[in-house]
């Protein structure tokens, strides 16, 4: 079987990699790229653990194959904190106790951050609709919905106060 | 513990000291681990329900360049019978044939064979060279369908325990349970009222996100090294031994980080296999279940029959309760039954009840622990009975629970006298409770349940180190599972009388922590807790001891406050406090360094009663059942961060509302399991769920130097009835079987 | 054994090219949009080696065009594009719904309208809004290209009406004048994230009297294809949309509904429901007519 060569961007670095025709994107972040922090939870779309950034759309690892991501942008949540600053989204997942296993806590960073480029200060039901693909067994998601309700907040405050998008 | 304490540390909602590198994926959970020369492991798994194997040639698949290794049962030493113990219980004879079936498959997806390859796609592509010949037998799915006199019988060796003569014939009841006090013919005659009814639970699964994971290394000499997602290190090492005849010395367990576990993850299944792998491939062997082998291969949690008898004066004091349950135990014996029976009439003063349970073997997956393990059915049946005769009685169903509430001093249906529990209280909160009062609309009901979990205590190790500078180091062999190295730190921080950012908390593995029961039973923050505080307490008095030597007085003129060493009122000494950090910087000089240890086995784990209140919301046409309000209260004894034991009433009363409105165990008539996906076995999303409104009782639990009473499992309890409950209010028909689906639900208004 | 392979030209007559190829080589190949669909299938048994051709760099299947009379939607415009599209948003409210209605937003970000028409399954939830839509297929192949009505395009359970060699570039749909609008609605036992039990899709337009002159209802989740139900939109037209004719109409969707029993719903479940369902859609494209809140 003859391996691909893919070129892609990852978390903003130009990163090649060889793949299998068939393999998916999440296989190819975990086991070629070492990046771990997706997580696998089903491989069929339906829990987001695996969640990433696929150039402006936030989609499934899982469902999308190695190949597809030749020439785009691929950001993952190894990409998200800021050098040794978390991002706050992370910070308010953490103040919150949003997370118990933490298994199911990638994706929702990477899905929340999606969610507040697009939309930032959601009503509670658009963040429940937005998150009901990403998966949180331990939670009752209480404590995640609220989390994302308070960095919204603060976000749109930091940014006005800056003047400019953080 | 009845005067309010006040504590520094506990009770506040610090960070957790696993946070950053959970939100950044730093974390490694299961299948995160990676070793040189890896490879992979997967389970050929049965196609059929119920079947003899008459053959299994693995030739073929040997010669497959890429195999490493292939197994079959028959590779596997023999097991002799023996008890496990632990949270799931069972026997370690039926473990091993669970991991690995000898001569006869018992479920679909029973593993049958594995095989070890370079990728893991080969892995799964070399499967289907292993040739295995079934004989096809009946399955029997169902408890009816298991006790019928004509059933086709999983193991002719099984005889029904606990009948009285010895049964002739072998059966797939593999056990009779009783408990009973007073006298219940007398408690029916003297009751003004008698409710009854039967109820059904499905099949559910514990539905952790992260599947199970390990990855397993040998050495020539026979060593292994297991890294692996669990809920007990030590308990996937005794398992590992028995079923490998492996000694423990050579078997080293790092527990990785969990992705959930919820009881299911005390159980092993691919541990062995991947060690066994090993040992023949000479290579690291990594094995990752999919969602699919999860769902046919693991968990699940019993489903259920259980018919309940109430009988009442017409003031609403019980005269009598009765009860006849029967739980799926899956392919193996070990239901939760005994549980489930220990639970069901606890929360109320009987003077007469009897109670009849059955362990049955079907068909299906070899249940495991799944959160209070037994009491969610039990209580279901129970609370729902409870509703109806409030209903009956024209009584306020908080009222009736009052009448009859356990309280300290009362003997417990299932032995013991209660010490201070928090059931009134909750019940007072929850009448209290705005949620309890509002208006509701047209089309929507409101309903109420209690829940009981007893808890547990068991054996746990912990050490305290203090580094040179005066930080503290915990040391335990609890994984955890949502947030217990916070737990750990707050009551070491409290103890010690040091800020909780210098505490660390390290889960060590089974070479650098002590011997440590599962986490599971709510017992972690209880009993592990007590073992923190007493290796912090060991390291006071050493802190003592040092200090006393370094001012030249005696051990008892020295006191611990705040961190520091002080002279003992009323000693006389012109000295300065010694901190922890001073103490331990001249540690070399004074005695070596301070390490502190305790091991114990926790009595007195306080029982956790709850009571919840659900407001629902059904749509009449499309019997779609909308949970537009929960409320979650419970008796946490002492909660040490209460932003975790909210978090455990919220994600229980989660994982209760998908019990009780969709999830189950789908199968056809040949015993193939239809929704083995998180597609179509639904757990709740966030959209169908309200935010879930919490309130911590605390009633001390005299036990624990805190106050501490587990909270793990009582928040699944509750919320079966308490929905069931409110979905009769809603549609005025009572239905007896979960799930709520909107069919069943349409089907029941339509038929009104 | 063969083996997989992967192509993504970037434009329609190579995307053709590598179609032929594989047909006069007789080697297996599919077509490959969002792979939402195709990678599940992967994954859970249709595991035989092909060739994935991946159309969505082709610029005909990245088009939405709203000029002229009808508007085109590319066969590859993924659903989230589809709802932030407000234009499209006012002319199709109710086959926007629809694609906001697939899945996660993760799932949205990939999957595409021509990729869930393709797959034809019956509870397909973009499928009964371009039913009542009156879409039509637009089809390219090394000998030209055809159109073809949606509903002779679904041919069975999983089945479309491509002959090897054919790609589907996109849609075409008659814009709605400005007293004509649709509703979709399905039912899921969950909010999210279910495959649709039952689903509606109903079109509807109303003269100035607020009469009902012409009417769509396409049902799915009932049949091995989505259904037309003209006896539906007979009951519909003619009537002001009042509780009588939408009784009706619903009664007729029951009638019209060939249900079966499986792990998502029973059958007398899914009969009752379609109709409750056609009456909620017809009511909302009505009151979308008038303008009226709903
Ligand atoms: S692993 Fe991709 S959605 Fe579950
Ligand atoms: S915290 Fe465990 S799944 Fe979300």
């Amino acid at each position: 079987m003859s391996k691909m060569h893919v070129s892609a961007s990852v978390n903003g670095e130009p990163v090649e990699f060889l793949c299998e025709p068939q393999q998916s994107l999440l296989n190819v972040l975990r086991d070629e790229l070492n990046l771990t922090g997706t997580k696998e939870g089903c491989t069929t779309g339906d829990c987001g653990a695996c969640s990433v950034m696929l150039d402006d759309r936030l989609v499934c690892s899982c469902l999308t194959l190695a190949a597809e991501v030749q020439g785009k942008s691929v950001g993952t949540i190894e990409g998200v904190a800021n050098g040794d600053t978390l991002h706050p989204i992370q910070q308010a997942l953490l103040e919150h106790a949003a997370l118990q296993c933490g298994v199911c806590t990638p994706g929702y960073v990477v899905a929340i951050k999606a969610l507040l480029e697009k939309n930032p200060l959601p009503s509670e039901s658009e963040i429940r609709y937005w998150l009901a693909g990403n998966l949180c067994r331990c939670t009752g998601y209480d404590k995640i919905i609220t989390a994302v309700q308070d960095v919204a907040q603060q976000m749109a405050k930091a940014d006005k106060n800056a003047g400019e998008p953080a | 513990m009845s005067e309010a304490v006040n504590f520094k540390y506990i009770g506040t909602r610090p960070v957790r000291p696993d946070g950053v590198d959970k939100v950044t994926g730093r974390a490694n959970y299961g299948a995160d681990a990676n070793l040189p020369g890896m490879i992979h492991g997967v389970v050929l798994r049965s196609p059929h329900a119920h079947a003899i194997i008459k053959k299994i040639d693995l030739s073929q698949v040997r010669l497959l360049d890429g195999i490493y290794a292939a197994v079959s049962g028959n590779d596997f030493p023999e097991v002799s019978s023996g008890s496990m113990g632990g949270e799931g219980g069972g026997d370690y004879k039926d473990l091993a044939a669970n991991i690995m079936a000898r001569n006869k498959v018992l479920y679909h997806g029973h593993a049958v064979a594995a095989v070890a390859a370079r990728t893991r796609e080969l892995a799964v592509e070399a499967l289907a060279l292993i040739q295995v010949e079934y004989e096809i037998l009946d399955p029997v799915m169902t408890l009816d369908a298991a006790m019928a006199e004509d059933a086709a019988i999983l193991d002719e060796s099984m005889f029904t325990q606990g009948v009285d003569p010895k049964p002739k014939y072998p059966s797939n009841i593999a056990s009779r349970i009783e408990f009973k006090r007073g006298d219940i013919e007398q408690g029916f005659l003297e009751a003004d009222i008698i409710v009854e009814s039967e109820f059904r639970t499905p099949t559910v699964h514990q539905g952790y996100i992260e599947p199970h994971a390990c990855l397993a290394s040998i050495n020539e000499g026979g060593q292994a090294t297991l890294w692996c997602s669990t809920q007990g290190h030590f308990d996937v090492r005794a398992a590992s031994a028995k079923v490998l005849n492996m000694d423990l010395c050579d078997i080293k367990v790092i527990p990785s980080e969990i992705g959930g576990g919820f009881g299911g993850k005390t159980v092993v299944y691919q541990e062995p296999v991947a060690i066994l792998l090993s040992r023949i491939s000479g290579r690291p062997v990594k094995m990752v279940m999919d969602r699919d082998e999860v769902f046919r291969a693991s968990g699940p949690a019993s489903a259920s029959h259980t018919r309940v008898k109430i009988g009442a004066r017409s003031d609403g004091t019980l005269t009598a309760m009765s009860c006849w349950m029967a739980f799926e135990a899956g392919a193996f014996k070990g239901s939760a039954i005994m549980p489930g029976a220990m639970c069901i009439f606890t929360p109320y003063k009987v003077a007469n009840f009897y109670i009849e349970g059955f362990d049955v073997v079907v068909n299906k997956p070899k249940v495991a622990a799944y959160r209070a393990p037994g009491a969610p059915q039990a209580m279901y049946a129970c609370e729902s009975l409870m509703d109806e005769l409030a209903r009956k009685l024209e009584m306020d169903p908080l009222e009736l629970r009052l009448v009859n509430a356990v309280e300290e001093g009362v003997q417990a249906a299932y032995g013991p006298k209660f010490n201070a529990i928090g059931f009134r209280e909750c019940l007072e909160v929850a009448k209290q409770h705005p949620n309890y009062t509002r208006a509701l609309k047209e089309g929507q009901g409101r309903g109420v349940a209690a829940g009981f979990w007893f808890n547990v205590g068991m054996q746990s190790s912990a050490e305290v180190h203090i580094n040179e500078n005066g930080t503290v180091m915990v040391i335990e062999g609890n994984p955890d599972i949502g947030g217990s190295r916070a737990s750990m730190a707050l009551m070491a921080a409290e103890t010690l009388g040091v800020p909780y950012e210098k505490v660390r908390v390290v889960v060590a593995d089974t070479e650098n922590a002590g011997y440590t029961n599962v986490t599971g039973g709510s017992r972690v923050t209880f009993a592990t807790g007590m073992a923190v505080i007493q290796a912090a307490q060991d390291i006071i008095s050493q802190a003592k001891q040092r200090a006393a030597a370094t001012w030249e007085l005696d051990e008892d003129q020295v006191d611990w406050q705040n961190g520091h060493a002080i002279p003992m009122p009323g000693v006389n000494a012109d000295v300065e406090p010694l901190s922890l950090a001073r103490i331990a910087a001249n540690s070399g000089r004074t005695g070596g360094p301070l390490l502190g240890r305790a091991s114990l086995n926790a009595k007195g784990a306080g029982p956790g009663f709850s009571v919840n209140i659900a407001e629902v919301a059904v749509d009449r046409e499309t019997g779609k059942t909308d949970v537009i309000g929960f409320t979650a209260i419970q008796d946490a004894g002492k909660a040490i961060h209460p932003a975790y034991v909210e978090g455990q009433l919220q994600g229980g009363a989660a994982q209760g509302i998908g019990w009780a409105l969709n999830e189950e165990y789908i199968y056809d008539e040949k015993g193939v399991m239809q929704n083995a996906g998180f597609l179509d076995y639904r757990i709740p999303v966030a959209s169908d769920l309200p935010k879930i409104d919490t309130h911590i009782v605390e009633v001390a639990n005299t036990a624990h130097p805190y106050g501490v009473r587990g909270v793990g499992e009582t928040p699944i309890v509750a919320p079966l009835a308490a929905v069931a409950n409110a979905v009769r209010d809603a549609i005025g028909v009572r239905i007896t079987e979960l799930p709520l689906s909107p069919s069943r639900v349409l089907e029941s208004i339509d038929g009104a | 054994m063969g083996s997989f392979a992967y192509a993504a030209p970037d434009n329609l007559a190579d995307a053709l090219a590598v179609l032929e190829q594989h047909k006069n080589a007789g080697q297996r190949i599919q077509i490959f949009a969002g792979g939402t669909d195709v990678l599940v299938q992967l994954k859970a048994g249709d595991s035989e080696p092909r060739t994935f051709l991946d159309v969505k760099n082709i610029r005909e299947t990245q088009t939405i065009s709203l000029k002229g009379d009808s508007a085109f939607i590319g066969a590859t415009i993924v659903c989230a594009q589809l709802y932030e599209n407000l234009a499209l948003k006012e002319m199709f409210p109710g086959l926007i719904e629809s694609a906001d209605l697939i899945g996660s937003t993760q799932i949205q970000g990939k999957a595409t309208l021509g990729g869930n028409l393709c797959n034809a399954s019956p509870a397909g939830d973009t499928i009964a809004a371009l039913y009542a839509n009156k879409a039509i297929c637009m089809i390219a192949g090394k000998s030209g290209s055809r159109e073809l009505p949606v509903e002779d395009f679904v041919t069975g359970v999983g089945r479309n009406a491509l002959k090897p060699g054919e790609i589907l570039l996109g849609l075409k749909l008659p814009k709605p004048n400005a007293n004509t609008s649709d509703a979709y609605l399905r039912f899921i036992p969950r909010t999210e994230m279910d495959i649709a039990v039952v689903g509606a899709g109903v079109s509807i337009t109303l003269d100035d009297e607020g009469v009902c002159v012409d009417a769509t209802v396409a049902i799915s989740a009932v049949a091995v294809t989505t259904l037309l139900v003209p006896e539906a939109a007979q009951a519909l037209i003619g009537s002001s949309v009042d509780e009588v004719a939408l009784q009706a109409a619903a009664q007729a969707s029951s009638a019209a509904a060939r249900p079966i029993s499986d792990k998502r719903g029973t059958k007398e479940f899914r009969r009752k429901v379609v109709g409750v369902l056609t009456r909620r859609a017809a009511l909302i494209a009505a009151n979308r007519v008038k303008g009226e809140a709903e």
